[in-house]
């Protein structure tokens, strides 16, 4: 096993766009991934590429979020070159519906506090009859509406394939059926792996990106980050040959022609199952925003479970214990793939200062978890 | 070109339907698929990729049979009774959002 | 609140005499079914219409079962498809544009089966069905075909072309997969098929008629292809006997099997299992039809292919064991009462072993290659998934979400047990994939105004 070898665990969004910045760093590479039915929020998320709001409470998310979303036009070009996938990447601006009137009203002081972080403004407020008059279609329990134009969406299935191509092109080992167990330190350095299957590997470095199945290996990797599940629940419609006139944060148009509809927020534990009441909550959402929307019928419902930390925010740590091991998880990790698969490698390869000053560092929750 | 029906001719059906505009008799408890089935042996709906499809399965699984029927889109036809009256129009391409202008 | 004691999925032979024993045994019945009237596949349309002596004897027994469902405590709505089955005994069903929801404490699926799709270059063009479509339009619609021709294989391919025989209009040829080979295989399951000595009898008739009839027979076919020619028939070519075949026709009707509809049990969270024999997913059931959730039932071909008698028989069974769950019979009663349907269903499953060897669906359509269409609504080929397993996709999910095979309107009806078949052709033993709901497509606005009424 070389020096500079690379074990992700993990080959989801977030582990694949880490193993692609590893290759183009010049690194050996080998992503171990699970079973198919594990969780993976990779297949079951929104797609969307989105500034709004993000951060308002903490400045290094916010800045590191608008640098993501402002990497993607290229990231896109350089993934399509790799893997011969086009994302359909659109960044044409994403709105932000509400139906409360104090809701708006809560929603646009976060975008202000956002603001202060960025230095600039990057979205402006709607009335619903300023929405109306711009667009048709627009229902009248809208009350009004936030818009980013720096906001976009693309498609997460096919972001997935796309990075699966590249890293496999860029001479990436891909391992799948390779659900890791036990991660344990190994007498001569590097780590000893245990897969579900029974079968044993070694490891020089090791980055962990297993979303929730990383949780119990971080633990005893000694991180301090606990990650916890939280399901959210999407609805799919049957494909339109016509194109519905905005993108929102709940409401979205995937390139092939579905309306995806979601945006719900759950505490189920590893339950990913699809609910009546939430099905229903949607649908409402759907044909309140927009009634057209009424007669187009649901193919698919299903829930996903979000990886969450415990503020919400990324994690990119190094284990204070086992130096080797890196842990690399977050929530939006469509957002920021382009991030991931650029801005970690020095500080994975090179002991290079982790982004943001260290601000995603998980000493964050060493007083949390010790209590 | 015009197809042929693939079956046999049967007598003519008592009520009356439009299939593009064009008449289309039926018998009460056909179902549409099975009318225009009858009727002729073209293509009822074209893909997303513009290939010709006919209703298929014939009990509701395969979703081949879709057309319009009085300007709703994306109607099973095999799962829907004949009506007198009734506008059929055959679906090319996927459906649009609104109620089609018929 | 609850609205039946029990409810029934489904109105064919084992939902039919599922909810004539129920009511018998005082409970009150709701039994939902997608068609537009009782009878399921094989009783299709009985009673009804234009009376249809080829459809034969056995068809016409349908309507006593029919009749049955006149009971005063039988609630049934047809055109009403359920679109979700919860645990806890809740049901979701849509009729006409509107969802309703619906409670019980007992629920019996009984949604049977749907035909084995039959992917082979060509399939997805006018005038190309399946045989059992055919058979709908004549039970339906007294509609015929015209010079078909009947390619694939197992019984129901001779039922249809004996009943086109007797109603004027049989078929051009018929083009039959199984070889000699599957013949010799499936000769040691023979003793014991002659526990169900008149369905051999029948099969037996039947082939006489095709014979005397003077249908042109090929067997052991193989390389299926269909093109239109400039007429707008089909030009179907296959290889059989070592010669390459062509034949024209306006309608070229394949079958190759039927398999249980899983979309509901899946979706209800039942456990699965692959069935080597038959090749297709059923769920795990006991004697009594009961399965892992605690208060469904399933009964029927949609708990494994085994004819229309066994499905009656099993129907018996399941209302027998819920009457008995429900506290209003006792076990002995329920043991009792169960020996005339028990001893009905091992003889029509007796058959069976004899009937999946002789009649194995043909490799090529349960493991397609190159351009043939998979995923008849995304438009997805058998290259397509292949490159996907390829790149690293190990099972139903990673494919679908890699090529899209499934996502379309019919949910994977038509694709999924196709995908299994080349994800096992590539090495992989792949789990059920899972079925979520809506089980049918359903409008946006309809379930936006769905009313809580149990909640
Ligand atoms: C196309 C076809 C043709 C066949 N032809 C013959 C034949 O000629 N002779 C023969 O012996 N056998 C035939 N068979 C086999 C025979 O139909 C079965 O063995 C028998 O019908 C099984 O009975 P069942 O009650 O289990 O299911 P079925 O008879 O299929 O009844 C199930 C019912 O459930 C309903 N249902 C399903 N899903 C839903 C839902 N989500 N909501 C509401 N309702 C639902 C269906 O509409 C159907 O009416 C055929 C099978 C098929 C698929
Ligand atoms: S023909 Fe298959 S769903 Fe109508």
């Amino acid at each position: 096993m070389g020096q500079s070898d690379i074990t992700l665990i993990g080959g989801g969004v977030v582990g694949l766009s880490v193993a692609l910045g590893l290759l183009r760093a010049g690194q050996a590479v080998t992503v171990l991934d699970g079973a198919d039915d594990d969780f993976r929020a990779s297949q079951g998320n929104f797609g969307l590429v989105w500034l709004q709001g993000k951060g308002a409470d903490f400045a290094p998310y916010a800045r590191w979020t608008a640098q993501a979303v402002a990497a993607w036009p290229e990231f896109a070009a350089s993934l399509r070159q790799t893997s011969g996938i086009d994302v359909a990447l659109s960044q044409s601006g994403g709105y932000e519906f509400f139906t409360d009137v104090a809701e708006l009203a809560d929603f646009t002081a976060d975008l202000a506090r956002q603001e202060a972080h960025l230095g600039r403004k990057s979205y402006e407020v709607l009335t619903g009859d300023d929405l109306r008059r711009e667009m048709s279609g627009i229902g009248q329990g809208v009350v009004g509406a936030s818009f980013c134009a720096l906001d976009g969406h693309l498609n997460p299935l096919r972001l997935l394939r796309a990075l699966r191509r590249a890293v496999a092109t860029l001479g990436g080992r891909i391992i799948t059926d390779a659900k890791v167990t036990k991660a344990t330190p190994a007498s001569g350095g590097g780590f000893d792996l245990t897969l579900a299957n029974g079968a044993r590997r070694g490891a020089g470095k090791l980055v962990l990106c297993a979303g929730l199945g990383a949780a119990h290996l971080a633990t005893s990797l000694g991180f301090n980050a606990r990650i916890r599940p939280q399901r959210g629940e999407l609805l799919i419609t049957e494909r339109l040959a016509d194109r519905l006139p905005f993108l929102s944060s709940t409401i979205r148009q995937v390139d092939e022609g579905g309306v995806q509809i979601g945006g719900t927020h759950a505490d189920a534990g590893l339950n990913d199952a699809e609910t009546l009441t939430m099905m229903r909550g949607l649908a409402r959402h759907a044909v309140t925003v927009f009634p057209a929307l009424a007669g187009v019928r649901v193919v698919r419902s299903w829930g996903a479970l979000r990886v969450m930390s415990p503020d919400g925010y990324p994690v990119y740590a190094r284990s204070s214990l086992h130096p080797e091991a890196f842990l690399v998880t977050c929530h939006s990790g469509v957002t920021l793939a382009p991030l991931h698969a650029s801005n970690l490698k020095d500080w994975i390869v090179n002991d290079a200062t982790a982004p943001e000053k260290g601000a995603f560092d998980d000493n964050r929750f060493a007083l949390s978890t010790a209590a | 070109m015009t197809i042929a029906s693939r079956f046999q001719p049967r007598p003519e059906g008592a009520l009356r339907l439009t299939l593009d505009g064009a008449p289309l008799t039926a018998h009460p408890g056909d179902s549409l698929a099975a009318a225009i089935l009858c009727h002729s042996g073209e293509a009822s709906r074209t893909t997303g990729r513009d290939s010709p499809r006919t209703a298929f399965c014939m009990m509701g699984v395969c979703f081949e049979c879709l057309v319009e029927v009085d300007g709703l889109p994306n109607v099973q036809a095999c799962m829907t009774e004949v009506r007198d009256g009734m506008a059929v129009r055959r679906q090319m391409g996927l459906r649009k959002l609104g109620a089609a202008d018929v | 609140m609850s609205d039946a004691d029990l409810i029934i999925i489904g109105a064919g032979p084992a939902g039919m005499a599922a909810a004539s024993i129920a009511v018998q045994g005082g409970m009150r019945v709701l039994v939902l079914d997608e068609q537009p009237r009782a009878g399921g596949q094989i009783y299709r349309n009985v009673g009804n219409g234009a009376p249809r002596g080829w459809l034969g004897k056995d068809y016409a027994a349908g309507a006593g079962l029919v009749a049955d469902l006149g009971h005063p405590n039988i609630r049934a709505e047809f055109g009403a498809t359920v679109w979700r089955v919860e645990v806890g005994g809740r049901v979701i069903w849509s009729q006409g544009g509107i969802s309703h929801i619906s409670a019980a404490p007992h629920l019996l699926l009984a949604g049977g089966a749907q035909e084995r799709p039959t992917p082979f270059a060509g399939w997805t063009l006018p005038g190309v069905m399946p045989a059992g479509a055919a058979q709908i339009l004549m039970k339906t619609a007294g509609l015929l075909a015209r010079d078909a021709v009947l390619a694939g294989s197992g019984p129901l391919l001779y039922l249809i072309a004996a009943q086109m025989i007797d109603a004027g209009a049989p078929p051009k040829a018929l083009v039959e997969t199984q070889t000699r080979a599957m013949m010799l295989r499936a000769l040691p399951s023979l003793p014991r098929a002659v526990l169900a000595l008149p369905t051999l009898v029948k099969g037996v008739g039947l082939l006489q008629k095709i014979r005397s009839a003077g249908v042109v027979r090929h067997t052991g076919a193989a390389a299926f292809h269909a093109e239109p020619n400039d007429k707008g028939d089909i030009a179907f070519s296959f290889t059989a006997k070592g010669r390459r075949h062509r034949i024209e026709t306006p309608l070229l009707l394949t079958h190759q099997g039927v398999i249980p509809a899983t979309h509901i049990s899946r979706a209800a969270g039942v456990r699965h299992r692959w069935n080597h024999a038959q090749q297709a997913f059923e769920p795990i059931v006991g004697p009594w039809g009961r399965t892992d959730q605690p208060h469904i039932h399933i009964a029927g071909d949609g708990a494994g292919i085994a004819g229309a008698d066994a499905a009656q028989a099993a129907g018996a069974l399941a209302a027998l064991d819920i009457l008995h769950l429900a506290g209003r019979i006792g076990e002995d009663s329920r043991n009792q009462r169960s020996t005339a349907p028990r001893a009905a269903l091992t003889r029509a499953r007796a058959i069976r072993p004899f009937l999946d060897a002789a009649y194995a669906p043909s490799p090529e359509i349960l493991a397609p290659e190159g351009k043939t269409i998979v995923c008849r609504c995304e438009e997805i080929t058998a290259a397509d998934i292949r490159q996907s397993v390829a790149e690293g996709a190990n099972g139903p999910r990673q494919v679908k979400t890699a090529t899209r095979a499934g996502m379309g309107p019919c949910q994977g009806r038509m694709c999924e047990i196709t995908t299994r078949g080349i994800l096992a052709a590539c090495g992989t033993s792949p789990s059920p994939p899972r079925a979520r709901t809506p089980i049918k497509p359903i409008t946006l606005g309809e379930i936006a105004s769905l009313q809580e009424q149990n909640a």
